[in-house]
């Protein structure tokens, strides 16, 4: 089974939000909610850097570690998807996730927080693949249609990278070599323990 | 003239040659260099210098969320203290006072009143004073169960109940926890402002300390409304309470608080909880089987008045002596003298 990794090239994403709209677009994601995000680093000065980022389907991912009430679980293809049946909207995952992958709807009273909604690498939840109820709670499962994530498909300039990680790293390593720099795998040390050499 | 002719020809060829060399130099220094348009932006490994400080790396964002402007942010230390530290505080706090209270129990037994009940009562504690103490109490047990369930729930009750019914509690839980909260707060301050006069230490708890406060050894040391015990008790509830307030306020109105924030305000809530939910433990015990007619006090208000002569000889003596004997009141018909 593949590994599924995303691998943002941020020496050629050039902030356009492709990634953010078609994500959006793809998964009727609600009013207020991200489950992509590019952010821009040193914005205006020469250090200018923007990087496409969601959650990253980490190896020993800290959102399914802190959940209280267990509701993450690892797909065969590595990805981390979540229950919201048994999501209670505490809050937890977001405090542990490294990359501010998780969000929630505001519901009810006070800051009281809906069911966690969060990047599903394009392959829905634990409902039937490909079911009216999976596309309710988690929008489009392209990874059972045999179809990568819509973000990274969409990406103009191809920086965002989604697929198996060894098959992404290759490619990455290849346009390092071949242009001469790179600023490395962002997230990938934190999230998969490993990075590109560059 | 020839001389001249072939002395301009050497010439000529030497500056071309000259020339030629000088442009193949230039050529071999600049042509194997490729140019890099992004060599002056940050790179990742910049990115995790700036998170080992415990600082969020963020940016610039064009969607209204804000807080998505935090590129990476750290994290690992509250998952490390969240699933490890946690649970030992815990599970060593509540299972180490239980056990303490077993062998406490086994080996002092029930502590009785040692001139034996009397038919007299006196009056202890008022209806405000009881109101302020079970709404903190009754508040404090539903936290305590609700808050240890996102602890210990998923290890404990998760196997047994499945899932799904597991996840239906745990949501309740959550609610309930939200709620109740603000009557903790609310309690913890009435008991604060009823009772914070009589719990100023002084050097009768000293002497209280110092004489095993009538747990160690036999009788029972001077003691005035509230004894050195009673006055951990007492702020460790509200001191305790404050920090529970303070860092439940910001877990349940999350605007505006950094993820850093957050994180250490759940490792406040958590941390203190389990040591506050221990010493509570103990309060308990020695208020309802560990102590013959403590219990009265914060059920009808009135205590046997041997049992406040043994426990709180200072304030029996300054209660007879400003009210006379009226806040005394007597179980039996008074014979006729």
């Amino acid at each position: 089974m593949a590994r599924m990794k995303f691998l943002c090239d941020s020496d050629r994403c050039i902030e356009c939000n492709a990634c953010v709209t078609a994500c959006k677009n793809e998964h009727e994601v609600p009013w207020g909610i991200n489950r992509r995000r590019v952010v821009t680093i040193n914005d205006g000065k020469p250090g200018e850097r923007s990087v496409s980022m969601a959650c990253m389907h980490c190896t020993d991912a800290p959102c399914a570690s802190v959940c209280p009430v267990s509701c993450f679980y690892t797909t065969a293809d590595a990805v981390v998807l979540h229950s919201k049946d048994l999501c209670i909207g505490c809050g937890y995952c977001f405090y542990a996730c490294p990359f501010g992958a998780p969000q929630y709807p505001k519901t009810g009273n006070f800051g009281s927080r809906g069911k966690m909604d969060k990047c599903t690498y394009c392959a829905g939840g634990p409902e039937d693949d490909g079911s009216q109820a999976e596309l309710d709670h988690y929008g489009r499962n392209r990874l059972a249609e045999g179809k990568l994530p819509l973000c990274a498909e969409m990406c103009s300039t191809k920086a965002l990278l989604a697929g198996d990680g060894d098959i992404i790293a290759s490619i990455y390593k290849e346009r390092v070599a071949k242009r001469g720099y790179g600023s490395g795998a962002w997230g990938w040390t934190i999230a998969y323990k490993e990075t590109v050499a560059v | 003239m020839s001389a001249t002719g072939v002395s301009f020809g050497r010439k000529l060829l030497f500056a071309l040659g000259f020339v030629l060399f000088a442009h193949v130099s230039v050529v071999a220094q600049t042509a194997p260099a490729p140019i890099n348009p992004t060599a002056q932006s940050v790179k990742e490994a910049q990115v995790l210098e700036a998170l080992k400080s415990g600082a969020t790396v963020s940016g610039r964002i064009s969607i209204p969320d804000e807080r998505a402007a935090n590129l990476m942010q750290p994290g690992r230390d509250w998952r490390a203290f969240n699933q490890e530290t946690l649970p030992r505080i815990g599970g060593f706090a509540v299972l180490g006072m239980l056990a303490g209270l077993t062998l406490f129990y086994l080996l002092r037994g029930r502590i009785r009143i040692e001139a034996g009940p009397s038919l007299d009562r006196i009056t202890r504690f008022t209806s405000i004073d009881r109101f302020a103490h079970w709404l903190s109490a009754t508040s404090f047990m539903m936290l305590a169960l609700t808050g240890a369930n996102v602890t210990f729930g998923k290890t404990l009750l998760l196997p047994v109940m499945g899932p799904e019914a597991f996840s239906e509690w745990a949501h309740y839980a959550k609610v309930t926890h939200n709620y109740v909260g603000f009557a903790f707060m609310l309690g913890v301050a009435l008991v604060f402002l009823v009772w914070v006069k009589d719990n100023i230490p002084d050097a009768t708890d000293l002497r209280w300390f110092l004489a095993g406060g009538g747990l160690v050894g036999k009788g029972h040391p001077p003691a005035k409304r509230f004894n050195g015990g009673q006055k951990i008790v007492f702020w460790v509830v509200v001191l305790g309470g404050a920090m529970m307030s303070l860092s439940g306020w910001h877990l349940i109105f999350p605007v505006g608080h950094s993820i850093t924030d957050m994180q250490w305000h759940a490792t406040i809530h958590g941390a203190v909880a389990f040591i506050m939910l221990a010493i509570m433990l103990a309060h308990a015990y020695i208020g309802s089987v560990g102590m013959e007619g403590a219990f009265d006090a914060m059920s009808s208000g009135e205590v046997d008045l041997n049992w406040a002569k043994e426990h709180h000889s200072l304030w029996v003596k300054e209660e007879m002596a400003r009210k006379g004997q009226s806040r005394i009141s007597s179980g039996a018909a008074q014979p006729a003298e």
